[in-house]
């Protein structure tokens, strides 16, 4: 693989410099192909077992990982569940734990464990800004938000990894996408995800960066920037990337003591291209089955039946998350099946702290007929094994804070599903009909 | 890596992600278990909607009812061929029912990514709607070298992108090969 040469007069942008400086080298360009030095390797329950397999067949069955403190291994996808496969692997994951001396392992059924991986890696210190992290998920781009690649991979690209610290990388270009003005009360980071994914397609940035930027993305909390990175790989994006500020820097302080070099991008870097958004021009979406990119406004879909609202996911079962929906539906019941499913073992202990005027958001939800879950886990964003929490099994219509609406995604190739931001799903709920938040919320 | 690929097309359209691939429910059989392995062959493609399966008439199986592997090796598709999640259960499932190539308009970047460090088939690139010229259980003839992709049942031919940088590691059998005979691994 060749690497073309420059003469380093031109800045680079957040994703390029990362990366070059990973590569140890002074600058890079999009297209080149480097070697870079990995910070963290995540994997969870699904593609851990596949990665140790091919780990052990390539560096042999003694071998051991490159560094036992950069793994970080986050069973969450089969948990609740009786399938004795799912099981297995989750054993597998503790062996291999054990073996290693790995000790960022969130064992399953111990006081350790967390849950959906990509939320758990922030609120445990894993995700710090200048680093580069892969895992074998692909929204592991929801790290982006702190300012750091990060992108998902697979099992063969893992084990490599775990065996030598390093990858290849093609140095991707960078679409800039600018967010002006104030936000809403009734729009949310979902809102501009999936206007971004409509207005692209989902692949729009198919090899490339997003980075997300402006006056709007500096009001956003955290978690609410980490649903816009999140959803970076709906648009076939292989990272999304927001620039650190202190919002970022105190988030990660506050969970770790590791000490990390925050980055940001160059006053002339270059962008493929930048397009600018002005939130006060924008409404609630939808994205329709059955793609992400299927763009409708609420408005346009409003009154269309649905049988079950889904909240929950890396995407849409954080605790900001849960505190939008809990803003419509602690005045109201639901009208069809609604779940909820904290992301992670925090935003489920939170749930029963978090107060709306004296009402926890827990006692908000169980009070308005919602289905809690017992457990943070993936639960039914991708379907799973057949008794999973919340699973679509026949021709149901959901209405889902989820990521993915591709053909049997939530389990039944039947059902219907339609993406949208949680305040857009509570309302639903309360209508039995998909409805626009702004009937409640102004 | 063969240097001619001969067989039967299956076409696809645009966007096939990884959950019609292979659906998230069967993600759990254990790859070095040669039982459990066949799995992944038997539902390849197994959510991909009936209407859109194997086209331009649709409604045909990948692999039939009962079987572990597919009569057709080589997969012809539009646009964004892989998207969705990074499970490398994908192109696993698609090598294990014997598939060879596939040659698609483009490909999701993880996807694409997992093939190739993977070896686990050649994922050729095509100008042009292929999908729309080629018919589901014509014959294909693939000349890697020369880089086209004849249809035997039509009699016409088609030329493929090159491989470009992919192709040192897809000759090295995957990544891990590659990077020994580079140095970059001992």
């Amino acid at each position: 693989m060749k690497s073309v040469p420059r003469n380093g007069v031109m800045g680079m942008t957040l994703t390029e410099k990362i990366l070059a400086r990973h590569a140890g080298k002074g600058d890079v360009s999009p297209g080149d192909n480097i070697w870079v030095d990995v910070d963290v390797l995540m994997t969870h329950d699904v593609c851990g077992p596949g990665t140790i397999e091919i780990f052990k067949r390539e560096f042999g069955t003694h071998a051991k990982v490159w560094d036992r403190d950069k793994v970080v291994i986050i069973p969450d996808h089969y948990i609740f569940t009786e399938d004795v496969y799912a099981r297995r692997n989750i054993d597998i994951l503790r062996a291999f734990a054990v073996e290693q001396g790995i000790r960022n392992f969130y064992d399953v059924g111990s006081p350790d464990y967390k849950g959906v991986c990509h939320v758990a890696l922030s609120e445990e210190g894993h995700t710090r800004p200048g680093e580069v992290l892969f895992g074998t998920d692909s929204h592991t781009c929801t790290a982006g938000a702190f300012g750091e690649f990060a992108t998902g991979i697979g099992n063969t690209d893992a084990a490599f990894i775990m065996g030598t610290g390093k990858l290849w990388v093609k140095v991707p270009p960078t679409m800039r996408f600018v967010f002006e003005g104030e936000m809403p009360p009734y729009l949310m980071a979902k809102d501009l995800i999936l206007h971004v994914i409509g207005d692209i397609g989902v692949d729009g940035a198919t090899y490339k960066a997003m980075e997300f930027a402006g006056a709007g993305i500096s009001m956003l909390s955290v978690e609410e920037r980490m649903t816009l990175c999140n959803m970076a790989i709906e648009a076939g994006g292989k990272n999304g990337i927001i620039a650190p500020d202190d919002k970022t820097l105190s988030f990660v302080k506050q969970r770790t003591k590791r000490s990390f070099e925050p980055v940001t991008g160059d006053p002339d870097a270059r962008y493929e291209s930048v397009k600018v958004y002005w939130l006060k021009d924008m409404e609630p979406v939808v994205a329709r089955p059955h793609s992400p990119d299927n763009k409708a406004l609420v408005r346009e879909v409003k009154g269309t039946r649905v049988d079950r609202c889904y909240i929950g996911s890396c995407t849409g079962g954080k605790l900001e998350d849960f505190k939008a929906a809990a803003r419509i539906l602690r005045r109201n019941s639901v009208k069809v099946e609604t779940y909820v499913v904290p992301a992670t073992t925090e935003v489920e202990r939170r749930l029963r702290e978090e107060a709306i005027e004296g009402e926890t958001l827990q006692a908000i939800f169980e009070r308005a007929g919602a289905k809690v879950a017992g457990g943070a886990s993936c639960a039914a964003c991708l379907g799973g094994p057949p008794d999973t929490f919340g699973r679509l099994s026949g021709s149901e219509v959901c209405i889902s804070t989820t990521n993915r609406n591709f053909p049997g995604r939530m389990g039944s190739r039947q059902s219907q599903v339609y993406l949208a931001s949680p305040l857009t799903v509570a309302a639903s709920a309360v209508r039995g009909v998909i409805t626009d938040p702004r009937e409640f919320v102004r | 890596m063969k240097e001619i690929i001969k067989g039967r097309a299956y076409v696809l359209g645009n966007d096939i992600d990884t959950d019609q691939i292979i659906p998230a429910q069967h993600l759990v059989y254990s790859l070095s278990n040669p039982e459990e392995r066949k799995m992944y062959g038997r539902y390849a493609l197994s959510s991909v909607p009936e209407a859109q399966a194997g086209l331009p008439e649709g409604n045909i199986r990948f692999v039939e009812e009962g079987r572990d592997y597919s009569q057709y090796n080589v997969i012809i598709a539009g646009k964004n061929f892989g998207c969705g999640s990074s499970r490398e259960h994908a192109p696993i499932a698609l090598n294990i029912a014997g598939v060879e190539a596939v040659i698609a308009e483009t490909y999701a970047r993880i996807f694409y990514r997992n093939v190739v460090d993977g070896g686990f088939f050649i994922p050729f690139e095509t100008e042009g709607h292929l999908y729309q010229e080629i018919r589901t259980g014509d014959q294909v003839e693939i000349d890697v070298k020369k880089g086209v992709v004849k249809n035997l049942t039509a009699g016409k031919e088609y030329p493929l992108r090159s491989l470009g940088d992919v192709e040192d590691i897809l000759r090295a059998g995957d990544i891990f090969a590659y990077a020994r005979q580079s140095g970059i691994v001992r």
